[in-house]
């Protein structure tokens, strides 16, 4: 066919079925996409170039906030290397935190993405319940550091906070309840036809495609090859800990779901056991005033796959370089090959199956009522307020309330 | 002996002029530096002879008179090994590994953007990650770049 056939449109990079900016070109002949070009770089704040003007531990901080989801991940992957040129030896207290941190906070990435891809489907449904079961994870991290995203738990030589042995009764409560919701979820994602109907052959990239574009993480792994940076190159606790790669042959958005509900059991497991062992003892170590002349590269497992800090000092106060590679740089290039000649439709769902990084927003703490001066209202005030809303409004649930509370006191 | 005291004794072997110039910085950590004359051989050789399959990235740096590039090559076995080489900054061209890396595309664009490297064998496409207006002869990672000077470039006040 002719070249003048083809249609060539621009999606992005601001465009309302976009969480985050970044251009796609796409040349369409029909609904087939014929050719995609990507243009990145949107939202490049230029980290790299600041931690050289900050010291190392302000550095940790605004390393912190290269991503809203894994904040963690970045932080922690940082601190190692430059823990590393430091010759600081980490006390075992603090790798068990970390590992347990790390894993909460793939347990909130991986159910939130379970909704997106609900989401983008079409099965809104999905989205609603994983979110909800999602706040039982972001309560727990709430819970331990503090926050709900960028957790503040890393300083240079151990952890910031210690886990209590009641924080420990409430992490456990709530894997307990997680676990039993994601046993679920492997049921719908594995059994559910509308789902396997639409993510089955979508997106499709070989073992030999992720060997050649250097994907990394879920992507990677439910293509069928096994690389995980917690086993491979392990790191603060996971060296003591045992856990399963999980892996799969499908090599298509499928694939990608069910590696990724199934890496969630394993999170649970990691929790438990570092729990378990949770060995006793001091939670930092002292590091020498000044980080001596030195270079370290530093790799962690983020819910995403593999993220990669190289740090150089040269015995000053700042750092002299800081390189960070995050896995989404890393899987961008392999959707080019995933989205030949599918159809547009398939576009939203083949994109957010690598699971781009997109910020999570802050939660509301205090709201301020009309025309009065702001102050933190109480959850059964806000309730109320809701409640008499609808009632004005015409809806009024006193009845079914009412039933539903003459049922709950029979059982 | 170590897996990494193998791989080093593999390489110097092999060449010769590596004698000296590798490092062992820990377990699972291999640090060498070769000039750019035989940087392809030594690339080529760990990529394929010693399956460093994987790249995870390639970072940049300004050393004063040089641009200065390390590979960050990993093999299944968790071994990571840091390959640098520089070129002078007169004329900083280096060539893509795209042959055997064709992921490698994005992070030589970075370079080109942020260290105004030249990369022999990129083919034409978008560039990462600076604007299409970014001024001319700017690399923000070049370390007498400043913020103000783009500032002054568009014209802006501070106050």
């Amino acid at each position: 066919m002719h070249n003048s056939d083809r249609f060539k449109i621009p999606l992005g990079p601001q465009h309302p079925a976009l969480k985050e900016p970044e251009g796609f070109s796409i040349a369409l002949m029909g609904e087939k996409i014929m050719g995609l070009d990507i243009r990145l770089g949107y939202n490049h704040r230029g980290i790299e170039k600041a931690c050289e003007e900050r010291n190392y531990l302000q550095a940790l901080y605004l390393v912190e906030r290269v991503c809203g989801i894994c904040s963690h991940a970045h932080a922690t992957c940082f601190i190692q290397a430059v823990e590393e040129i430091a010759g600081v030896q980490l006390p075992r207290r603090a790798q068990y935190i970390r590992t347990l941190i790390a894993e909460l906070e793939r347990i909130h990435s991986h159910l939130l993405w379970l909704g997106v891809a609900g989401h983008e489907i079409g099965f809104d449904t999905l989205l609603m319940y994983t979110w909800r079961d999602r706040e039982i994870v972001m309560d727990l991290l709430a819970l331990v550091t503090g926050n709900r995203v960028n957790y503040g738990m890393n300083t240079i030589g151990g952890v910031r906070r210690d886990i209590s042995p009641e924080d420990i009764a409430e992490i456990l409560k709530g894997v307990d309840i997680l676990e039993e919701r994601t046993k679920y979820y492997i049921e719908v994602a594995t059994q559910e036809t509308s789902i396997i109907q639409r993510l089955s052959g979508v997106g499709v990239l070989t073992k030999e495609e992720v060997l050649r574009l250097d994907a990394v993480g879920p992507t990677g792994r439910a293509s069928g090859v096994s690389r995980d940076v917690r086993r491979d190159d392990p790191y603060a606790a996971y060296g003591e800990i045992k856990f399963n790669v999980i892996t799969d042959d499908h090599c298509d958005v499928y694939g990608r779901t069910v590696v990724r509900v199934k890496e969630l059991m394993e999170s649970y497991s990691i929790i438990r056991q570092c729990l378990k062992n949770l060995p006793e003892g001091p939670l930092t170590v002292k590091v020498p005033r000044k980080i001596p002349a030195g270079e370290a590269i530093s790799r962690y497992e983020a819910p995403r796959g593999e993220d990669v800090h190289y740090v150089k000092s040269n015995g000053g106060e700042k750092p002299e370089r800081v390189k960070i590679r995050a896995p989404t740089l890393a899987n961008i290039q392999a959707v080019k090959q995933m989205l030949k000649d599918r159809y547009l439709a398939d576009m939203p769902i083949v994109v957010a199956a690598i699971d781009p990084c997109f910020s999570c927003t802050d939660r509301v703490i205090s709201i301020a009522e009309p025309k009065k001066d702001n102050r933190v209202i109480s959850w059964e005030t806000l309730r109320n307020y809701g409640i008499d809303w609808y009632t004005a409004h015409g809806i009024d649930f006193t009845e079914l309330n009412n039933k539903f509370r003459k049922k709950l006191e029979r059982v | 002996m170590s897996q990494e005291e193998n791989i080093t004794q593999s390489l110097v072997s092999q060449f010769g002029f590596l004698e000296g110039n590798i490092r062992i910085t820990r377990p699972r950590r291999i640090f060498l530096e070769t000039s750019l004359e035989n940087f392809p051989k030594v690339f080529a050789h760990a990529v394929k002879e010693l399956k460093f399959n994987h790249l995870c990235t390639i970072t940049g740096f300004d050393e004063l008179d040089k641009l200065a590039f390390m590979y960050h090559l990993a093999q299944e076995s968790g071994v990571l090994l840091n390959l640098k080489t520089s070129v002078s900054k007169d004329n900083p061209t280096i060539n893509t590994v795209m042959p055997l890396f064709p992921g490698a595309e994005i992070y030589e664009r970075e370079l080109v953007d942020l260290f105004g490297a030249k990369v022999n064998g990129l083919p034409l496409g978008n560039r990462y990650p600076l604007t299409d207006d970014w001024p001319k002869d700017q690399y923000p990672l070049r370390k007498d770049w400043k913020p103000s000077q783009l500032d002054e470039k568009e014209g802006h006040t501070h106050a």
